[in-house]
């Protein structure tokens, strides 16, 4: 019965996007990873007589240290030292857009996991053991969790921000209707597979080189000069590669780091820290939980004419970058929806959680979860499908954004028209009213999720990058970037990058591990913008040492420079392939002396955010998408599963497809898991409860929906892309928060009585209640 | 000492035997291929296999997580991390099947799953997409999204010639499954010094499963009794309709019971819901028992099917008493000081018997439960004529709910007699608010597990429509 008529164009894509993956090139780091033999902060080979750490942390979230007793663990064999605050002989602070958030706790408590201490032992073993010993006295204090009583107490990580367009509470008198509601988003863990960590070792004149496992190697080296009170140029960060990111990396690799240069530095022995997985669990902060009110008018053509929303971020208990995600939320509070009068507030609440940072969508997701809610409660009212609300409100060429960037190359109603006629929406919608009709115990629901987000870090300070290639005299070509590789597969964009432009065998190509020494001042990998920024600022070091080398083979051939090219590692002129090789090529270069390194700089061109006014044109260019969710609910259980997601995503000419859908797939998971069944849970002291991997469940194998079909959205790319292909990184997370309603609107079909919730994650728990509440 | 094979190597070692086998393989023997992700079996990160002489005279390799593992337990067997599959030259089949499918992108969890593939490849089971997705259960990868990684399965199982006697190691080492040296590797076991008594007085523990999760620190300093490989606690027997199961035998060898098997038509599903191969390779009931969790899957299980235990002390003198009478409270239970659960034993089903076992939790597969609930029933003419219904979750250890199965026998099977039974049950539970759920979730999960079971049981009498009014 729930049988999809056969989609003869549908087949067709499916087969054009498994060639293209067949052909499409794989991860360089495959082998290795595969073999076992890719090099993680752990894996390296240490030098003899390293110590290890583990850091002491506070088991209260608020309060006054009266007294730490820490000769207990002093005295056990093989412990080495215990730092504190006082060991510090720069600043103890590690603050990123705040200086608000001490390395080590010197008077105060601010949260449940806060460091104040950091062990170091002949072992980790030891050292944990000996924390055990330590007693600390602390005068508890009140302890705030949520973001409303933050509010409540003025308590606020800085000034709150509004972006506004036209007049939104005059626009709602003119509304045919105005509904209002509350929603909830909880947080979320990274669970990056591998833990925070990192490894220092002591160099001559007091230098050090420290391997962490970090987005952000500027950033970590600030910290640690900082705390150390060392100027930067003493201390080198080098990053192979990360097991996972997601932005829990960006500015939190910096404290482990910090502690164990400190303690590298003070017993000049090199230290390693890794972070057992509870440890990481509470000691780091997550993706930020919102909780918010909206107010929405529509007119009776269902035209969205005015928005309003408060927006009160749980920010924890230091800025961190949490700021700068409250930007974002703003930036995407409409989605993919044109409204012509927004008003839209976001305060960052100071609570007493670990400081909430980074998580792949920046605050994004939480904005759209709000307007995506906003938009299911005026359908429920309504009593139509939210989708005609969705589909008569998407952005089209020329609309502004509320920030004041004109919309250019608007794919919105690309992808929702090409999702609703090649999945056959329609049939689909049909299917399911039938399935409900007949089946009691399973009720199926429906659900298409629109993105728009924004690609350019908000801060346009941040949209830059280096690259430095050299050619070795043998033909052979390195490449360094501020590029950190975590699994999105920058490494391998970038080598193709290097060997589409000099035409030379990929085998040639060396991406080398990123290190401040050789790239300084750079921008943490992070807001989808690595392979853009890097890439772009690879493409340049390429054409410029191409052009060198043209110019000796003008000399050569007496040839004009643009009749010249390389192909296959030949030199041609006018198409036709002359004896000369690459190998060659390079040779002549030495011989005559050209330089064969080049170091390049990248800044996004256009780009540019007036923060007083809140307007400009913040973004390189948007992404676009539209994902079709079908979920099926076990009205028995309360459980659920999804038949379907099926998606058309805006990739713009794509680099490497098979890369590019697993950064798609990956994230719609991770975004399921956030609206789903990643719960985080704090008791009201401000103790986190999910504190293990047998409470905090991420999606595993058999929690994916059934089928999953994803297809490219055919486009002429954006020039402001690197080759055109477009950023993938965080926008498809985005999808998941169609998973929430999908199962809303089954819910529904079961109970009609059901009021629409907007309290993610959607649990089982909350879905059993859900059903048979009255 | 502890002797074993690793890889192609034999080690001799007086290391803790309590030691986890992660900690060995990883910083004794610097393999760092297999990673560390969380320490308690829930990731699979660490997964490696481990290979055991079997009866017929062939080597049965299984997968586990190393990092809940005690070192003791590897004694006399042949442990593979991921060095051990590699090829010289090139990638094994299952590496490539990953690479070809784009299945790795951080590269944190990979070796994981490629031991956990690599295992399946070698074991005797059918090589379907079921079977391959079960062996890849129990591993967390927070990049791909697994739909790459399901293609990888699926393409390895295409390139298996599945012989039910399990895949001959010549052929697995000729298509490149795995390397050369594996043909050496029995007789090199057979050759090893096990006799070797590695038990000491600590802490019992046989599989570690749950153990490690809990008080890993200590066990790594302590020496450590472990009784795994202790034969007469093995075992699953059936003798004139009684099946006993040694407290030392693993989830995984109900699992492939294949008498147990008809018994239970859906026990493998049930089994499913329970943990991850890799852990149902190494978890015994007899510490699924003792740990006494109150949602203790196994526990719930056995008290529906009305269980008695055997315990034994150190002078070998035994007493048995019904499963339901072993807990006293949270984590309580009647165990004297020495004693040890010998078996588990219970009345095999008869034909006219139905069971079924329930279970929600968070995420539906190797996660703890909110509830879970199992129920064995007998109906006569349309008249239960016995019932034993359990549940966990509810209360401060496995509850056999007395006064509801007691309320059921003798009545007629109507969906008046089961709404009324369920009000019977939320007298017997009282569950407490955690961070599986709130209390009130927990009676109104705990009344809809009871009702699924007649729904599962009795399709064309009951459905949802008769116990509640929404649809």
């Amino acid at each position: 019965m729930h049988k999809v008529k056969t989609n003869n164009e549908l087949n067709a894509k499916k087969i054009e996007v498994f060639d293209a993956l067949k052909k499409s090139v794989k991860n360089i780091d495959s082998n290795t990873h595969l073999r076992g033999e890719s090099i993680y902060v752990d894996d390296i080979n240490i030098r003899q007589g390293t110590f290890f750490a583990v850091v002491f942390d506070a088991p209260v979230a608020h309060g006054k240290i009266k007294s730490i007793d820490y000769s207990k663990a002093e005295a056990v064999a093989g412990v080495e030292r215990i730092f504190t605050y006082k060991d510090i002989p720069g600043e103890n602070q590690i603050g990123g857009i705040l200086p608000d958030e001490p390395l080590f706790a010197k008077e105060e408590i601010h949260f449940w996991g806060m460091p104040i201490a950091l062990i170091v032992a002949e072992s980790e073993f030891i050292a944990r053991k000996a924390r055990a010993l330590i007693t600390i006295d602390i005068e508890e204090l009140p302890v705030i969790t949520t973001a409303k009583e933050a509010k409540e107490k003025n308590s606020f990580i800085n000034a709150p921000r509004s972006f506004g367009l036209g007049n939104a509470d005059k626009a709602f008198k003119d509304c045919d209707y105005v509904f209002e509601g509350e929603t909830f988003s909880n947080g979320q863990e990274h669970l990056y597979i591998e833990t925070q960590g990192s490894y220092v070792e002591p160099l001559e004149n007091g230098n050090l080189k420290v391997i962490s496992s970090t987005q952000g190697p500027t950033a970590v080296q600030k910290a640690i000069s900082k705390v150390l009170g060392l100027p930067m140029h003493k201390i080198e960060i080098d990053v192979t590669r990360l097991g996972g990111g997601f932005g829990g990396k960006e500015d939190q690799a910096n404290p482990w780091a910090a502690m164990t240069a400190l303690a590298a530095y003070l017993l000049n022995q090199s230290v390693k820290l890794i972070l057992n997985r509870h440890d990481d669990l509470r000691m780091t902060g997550k993706r930020h939980p919102y909780e918010s009110t909206f107010k929405i008018g529509l007119t009776k053509n269902l035209k969205i004419q005015a928005y309003k929303v408060e927006f009160l971020q749980n920010s924890g208990a230091a800025a961190d970058l949490s700021p700068a995600i409250a930007e974002r939320t703003l930036f995407h509070a409409t989605n993919s929806y044109f409204i012509p009068n927004v008003a839209t507030t976001v305060y960052s609440c100071k609570t007493n959680l670990p400081p909430n940072t980074a998580f792949r969508g920046f605050g994004g997701p939480q904005g759209m979860f709000v307007i995506e809610s906003a938009i299911a409660k005026a359908a429920s009212e309504l009593g139509i499908a939210p989708r005609k609300i969705q589909e008569a409100n998407l952005f089209q060429e020329n609309d502004v954004f509320s920030y004041g960037q004109i919309a250019k190359q608007v794919e919105a109603k690309n992808t929702w028209n090409a999702a609703k006629n090649i999945f056959n929406v329609e049939a689909l919608e049909q299917n399911i009213k039938e399935f409900n009709a007949s089946s009691s115990n399973l009720k199926k629901g429906l659900a298409l999720m629109p993105i728009t987000f924004g690609i350019s870090f908000t801060n346009t300070m941040m949209n830059h990058a280096r690259a430095l290639v050299h050619i070795y005299q043998d033909g052979s070509v390195g490449i360094s970037t501020a590029a950190v590789e975590m699994g999105q597969g920058v490494n391998t964009k970038l080598l193709q990058i290097a060997a589409q432009f000099f035409s030379i065998h990929p085998e040639k190509i060396k991406i080398e591990s990123t290190n401040t020494t050789r790239v300084a001042n750079t921008s943490p990998s992070a807001a989808s913008s690595t392979a853009d920024l890097n890439g772009k600022a690879l493409a340049k070091a390429c054409e410029a040492l191409l052009s060198r080398l043209k110019n000796i083979v003008t000399e050569e051939f007496n040839a004009s420079k643009e009749t010249i090219q390389l192909k296959d590692e030949f030199v041609y002129i006018n198409n036709e392939k002359t004896a000369l090789t690459w190998n060659e090529l390079i040779n002549k270069a030495m011989m005559k002396r050209v330089a064969l390194t080049e170091n390049a700089h990248y800044a996004t061109p256009v780009i540019h955010f007036d923060k007083t006014k809140e307007k400009g044109h913040p973004f390189a260019y948007h992404v676009y998408g539209t994902a079709v969710f079908t979920a099926t609910v076990d009205c028995v259980r309360g459980t659920y599963e999804f038949d379907d997601v099926k998606i058309v995503h805006d990739y713009g000419k794509s680099m490497s497809q098979g890369i590019d859908l697993g950064q798609v797939e990956g994230a719609l998971i991770q975004g399921i898991g956030w609206m789903t069944m990643e719960e985080i849970a704090f008791n009201k002291k401000g103790k986190l409860l999910s504190n293990s991997l047998s409470t905090y469940k991420v999606p595993d194998i058999f929690s994916i929906p059934k089928n999953i079909d994803i297809l490219p959205l055919e486009t002429e790319g954006n020039e402001m892309a690197i080759l055109k292909s477009k950023a993938v990184g965080e926008p498809p997370l985005m999808y998941g928060i169609g998973a929430y309603f999908a199962i809303q609107n089954a819910i529904k079909a079961f109970n009609p009585n059901y009021k629409l919730k907007f309290h993610a994650p959607m649990t089982p728990e909350k879905v059993l209640t859900s059903l048979y509440a009255n | 000492m502890i002797e074993f094979i690793l890889n192609n190597k034999i080690i001799r070692t007086s290391q803790n035997t309590g030691m986890t086998l992660l900690d060995y393989v990883r910083y004794e023997k610097n393999l760092s291929g297999t990673k560390i992700g969380c320490r308690e079996g829930d990731c699979g990160a660490c997964t490696v296999l481990v290979g055991s002489t079997t009866n017929a005279g062939n080597v049965e390799y299984k997968s586990i997580t190393s990092c809940i593992s005690p070192l003791g337990n590897a004694h006399g067997k042949h442990v593979v991390t991921v060095e051990g599959t590699n090829l010289k030259e090139k990638l094994t089949v299952v590496q490539q099947a990953m690479k070809d499918n784009y299945a790795t992108q951080c590269g944190f969890c990979t070796p994981g799953f490629v031991m956990a593939l690599t295992g399946f490849s070698m074991s005797n089971v059918e090589k379907n997409s079921t079977n391959a997705l079960n062996a890849i259960s129990g591993n967390i990868c927070r990049c791909t999204g697994y739909k790459s990684i399901k293609n990888a399965a699926e393409s390895v199982c295409q390139k298996l010639d599945y012989d039910k006697d399990g895949m001959p190691l010549d052929w697995l080492i000729e298509n490149e499954f795995i390397p050369e040296y594996f043909k050496n590797i029995h007789e090199k076991l057979s050759a090893l010094n096990t006799k070797t008594v590695n038990q000491n007085n600590g802490k019992v523990v046989s599989g570690g499963t749950d153990l490690y999760v809990q008080q890993a620190d200590n066990l790594m300093d302590n020496s450590v009794n472990l009784i795994s490989n202790n034969e007469h606690l093995k075992g699953i027997k059936i003798n004139q309709g009684i099946c006993t199961i040694g407290s030392n035998s693993t989830v995984t060898d109900l699992w492939n019971h294949t008498e147990l098997n008809q018994y239970f038509p859906n026990l493998r599903q049930h089994l499913k819901l329970v943990s991850s191969e890799q852990i149902r390779n190494m978890a015994s009931f007899g510490g699924n028992i003792v740990n006494a969790s109150p949602i203790g899957d196994m526990s719930i299980f056995f008290l529906a099917l009305n269980s008695n235990i055997t315990l034994i002390n150190k002078e070998n003198t035994e007493r048995t008493i019904a499963l339901k009478d072993f807990y006293k409270g949270y984590k309580t239970y009647d165990l004297k000081e020495g004693e040890l659960i010998k078996s588990i034993h219970f009345k095999l089903p008869s034909k006219k018997s139905l069971f079924n076992f329930e279970k929600v939790c968070k995420r539906q597969h190797l996660d703890i439960a909110s509830v879970n609930a199992a129920i064995q029933i007998e109906v006569k003419d349309n008249f239960i004529t016995n019932a034993q219904v359990s549940i966990g979750g509810v209360f401060a250890f496995p509850k056999y709910l007395e006064e509801t199965s007691a309320f059921l026998k003798g009545k007629e099977l109507t969906e008046t007699l089961i709404i009324e039974a369920n009000t019977i049950l939320q007298k017997e539970i009282s569950p407490i608010s955690d961070v599986r759920g709130t209390s009130d979730y927990k009676r109104l999960l705990a009344r809809q597990l009871f009702y699924s079971h007649f729904i599962e049981l009795f399709p064309d009498t009951f459905s949802l429509n008769n116990f509640v009014q929404h649809a």
